[in-house]
């Protein structure tokens, strides 16, 4: 196990956790705001990642095809806030799951009907694509290089628009109190629209970009789905930052888990049954995670006290 | 979803031509919908494509989608057989769904012919004489990808499958008759999208050569994630890893790729060339392995049709086990447990005009059987 492999699955961990990041902020931004458990937040990253794959196969412009990804979700979520979510923000959340798995039912369904049940391609850009030799001879993906500065990128302007700008402080405003934000004549409703679209168009992106390096098919979105729930929980719900942190550390949890653990256990046991339970437990690596944190602080990292 | 094709009336042309043919029933359990529909959908073109131009019009196939979950295969093989009274079952892609329902179909008197899946449990102990696998045994493609490497002089591999029952059968055939060393044996999750840490565990190896087994969207997403990171071995796998639907998705990161199959759209026996050309032209895509398999899976129940009336169990199935059909496979017969014995080809992608697809490079193993018949007492 030499140096240069440990960097390397740190960086990969890092990548997968930034990618996260994007599915986690919409996810946590909706349900710090509205109060609401979106499960079709999985769908906006598949329609993300066919909005790309269709436009750039059509105009042969990997550029492109990320601003139809971003429009693509973001026109799907303000779409599907207009017309189902609105009317669940008073109902409780048994009433918001059951609509939101129903949404996961017709995206699924009308992806596959306009673009058939066969994987589209997608693939990344010629000038991306390649490795890159880091310093310390590590040789890395020059497109997972890029994904983990975009994604940084975007987690900066996100804090920047949380802080610093007026849509920021009635979305920081609306969590406190909505009823108060709106007897101050903010339009709430816009508000809402606006921060769903803008979730949404953060998972459009995040399906986009790694649609690239996997595979944009139907039903893509919720096992990342369940990551961004156990993110976004670990992190403490409706805050961004906890969502940052969260999410890299379940990115760097599962790659790690899943190279380490077999090696550790080949350490006293025979490499057959060590690679069984390496394997077996580094599925399971998150939930302890997961758990570990609940257990020292129930609200998540940086949820609100109760 | 439910897809119907009734011939109305079909009985009565029959009676009128004079023919001697009865009417079958057919019920078709596949994957319509879900992460690996595209296989299903194959499998029912390609089979639906052999009943069309049989011109059989008192053939009654009844479609029904198993969304990739026993509980509704199971279901659904209820349904078939109780309240639509079918004779003849097919269509089941995955191992673990066929491992839910043949067992109880077969018992219950019915037929049943696979185009796709072959657990080894249906190949040995537990195989059964209205049992038909018309693709393959499981280790099969593996058997022959295992002597393949060892006669091209690779010395060290580094295996890879996804953690589940199918995936540890694949493994365990290439090693079976595979000579040289194991350098690593990787155990993924079912589904997982990200394969980066795996590649560098790859990179950082000393195997001549990466053998994996990962159907569908985890093929896809490998592939194209490996050819990106600048490793450098050699990929093979069984054809499951780089059919035609998977390989529009990779592109051209596959190219040179070696895998095994018992069919390619390039085969040079009687009656390929006509599938593949037919099938362009129906459906207009490239056949996979899957269409093929379907294919042959309906030629082989026209076959039996043709010669014996279905409600004689005893003729039916003598009819089956002579399979005497022009396979798209070229020579095609069954083994004493039902199982195929057939040449299996190495393949290699390569770009032709605009598409990539699979072209014969030479033969991996010839008139191949699977290893568990000694165990099946029919």
């Amino acid at each position: 196990m030499s140096l240069i492999l440990i960097a390397e699955q740190i960086l990969n961990g890092l990548q997968s956790g930034i990618m996260l990041f994007l599915m986690a902020a919409g996810l946590t931004l909706i349900f710090g705001v509205m109060g609401l458990i979106n499960l079709a937040h999985g769908s906006l990253y598949m329609v993300g990642a066919f909005c790309a794959a269709a436009v750039a196969a059509a105009t042969g412009s990997f550029a492109l095809g990320l601003v139809a990804a971003l429009a693509g979700a973001a026109a799907a979520g303000a779409l599907i806030e207009l017309v189902v979510i609105r009317r669940l923000y008073d109902r409780d959340h048994l009433d918001q799951v059951l609509a939101t798995f129903a949404l996961i039912l017709v995206f699924s369904e009308g992806t596959r009907w306009v673009f058939g049940s066969f994987p589209l391609y997608l693939d990344v850009p010629a000038a991306l694509s390649g490795p890159v030799t880091l310093p310390g001879g590590i040789e890395y993906p020059l497109y997972r290089l890029t994904l983990i500065l975009a994604g940084l990128a975007v987690a900066a302007g996100l804090f920047w628009l949380i802080a610093r700008t007026r849509i920021g402080i009635q979305i920081r405003a609306g969590e406190n109190d909505r009823e108060m934000i709106a007897a101050l004549g903010v339009d709430i409703d816009r508000l809402y629209t606006f921060i769903f679209a803008l979730g949404a168009a953060l998972a459009g992106l995040a399906g986009a970009l790694v649609g690239a390096i996997q595979s944009v098919q139907v039903g893509m979105g919720e096992p990342v789905l369940i990551l961004a729930f156990v993110t976004i929980v670990i992190g403490g719900i409706g805050s961004i930052k906890g969502a940052l942190v969260g999410a890299l550390l379940v990115g760097l949890t599962e790659t790690l888990g899943s190279v380490f653990l077999p090696e550790v256990f080949k350490l006293f046991m025979a490499p057959a049954a060590a690679t069984q339970t390496g394997a077996s437990l580094s599925s399971m690596a998150i939930y302890i995670l997961m758990a570990g944190v609940l257990l020292w602080r129930p609200t998540g990292l940086f949820g609100a006290r109760a | 979803m439910k897809f119907r094709t009734l011939a109305l009336g079909g009985a009565l042309c029959a009676a009128l031509a004079g023919m001697a043919s009865a009417e079958v029933k057919v019920g078709m359990i596949t994957t319509l919908s879900g992460g690996g529909a595209g296989l299903g959908i194959d499998v029912r073109d390609g089979f639906m494509l052999a009943i069309e131009q049989s011109g059989r019009t008192d053939i009654e196939v009844v479609i029904e989608d198993d969304q990739r979950k026993p509980d509704v295969a199971v279901q659904l093989a209820d349904k078939l057989v109780q309240s639509e009274k079918v004779d003849v079952l097919t269509g089941i892609i995955w191992s673990n769904l066929a491992m839910a329902v043949v067992p109880s179909v077969t018992a219950q008197g019915k037929f049943y012919l696979s185009p796709n899946a072959g657990p080894s449990q249906l190949a040995g102990r537990g195989c059964n004489k209205n049992y038909f696998n018309v693709a393959w045994q499981n280790d099969a493609f593996n058997e022959a990808a295992g002597a393949w490497a060892s006669e091209n002089g690779i010395g060290k591999v580094f295996l890879m499958a996804p953690n589940y029952p199918a995936g540890k059968d694949m493994i365990a055939g290439f090693k079976r008759f595979f000579k040289g060393e194991v350098s690593e044996e990787v155990y993924t999750k079912l589904g997982q999208t990200d394969y980066a840490a795996e590649i560098a565990q790859v990179k950082a190896s000393d195997a001549d050569m990466v053998y994996y087994f990962l159907p569908g969207g985890m093929g896809i997403s490998f592939m194209k994630q490996y050819a990106g990171s600048g490793a450098e071995k050699p990929v093979m796998g069984p054809a499951f890893s780089f059919d035609q639907g998977i390989l529009g998705a990779i592109g051209e990161a596959a190219l040179g790729v070696k895998n095994t199959a018992h069919w390619s759209k390039d085969l040079d026996v009687p009656g390929n060339a006509e599938f593949v050309e037919s099938f362009v032209a129906k459906y207009d895509r490239l056949p996979s392995l899957y269409a093929a398999q379907g294919f042959d899976t309906g030629l082989l129940l026209v076959s039996a049709a043709e010669k014996a009336d279905v409600s004689d169990a005893d003729a039916f199935r003598a009819a089956l086990e002579a399979a005497d059909i022009q396979s798209v496979r070229g020579a095609f017969k069954f083994g004493a447990n039902h199982h195929p014995i057939q040449t299996i080809y190495m393949r290699e992608v390569v770009k032709e005009g605009d598409v990539v697809t699979n072209r014969i490079i030479g033969t991996a193993a010839t008139d191949h059987t699977d290893a568990y018949g000694a165990d099946c007492k029919m």
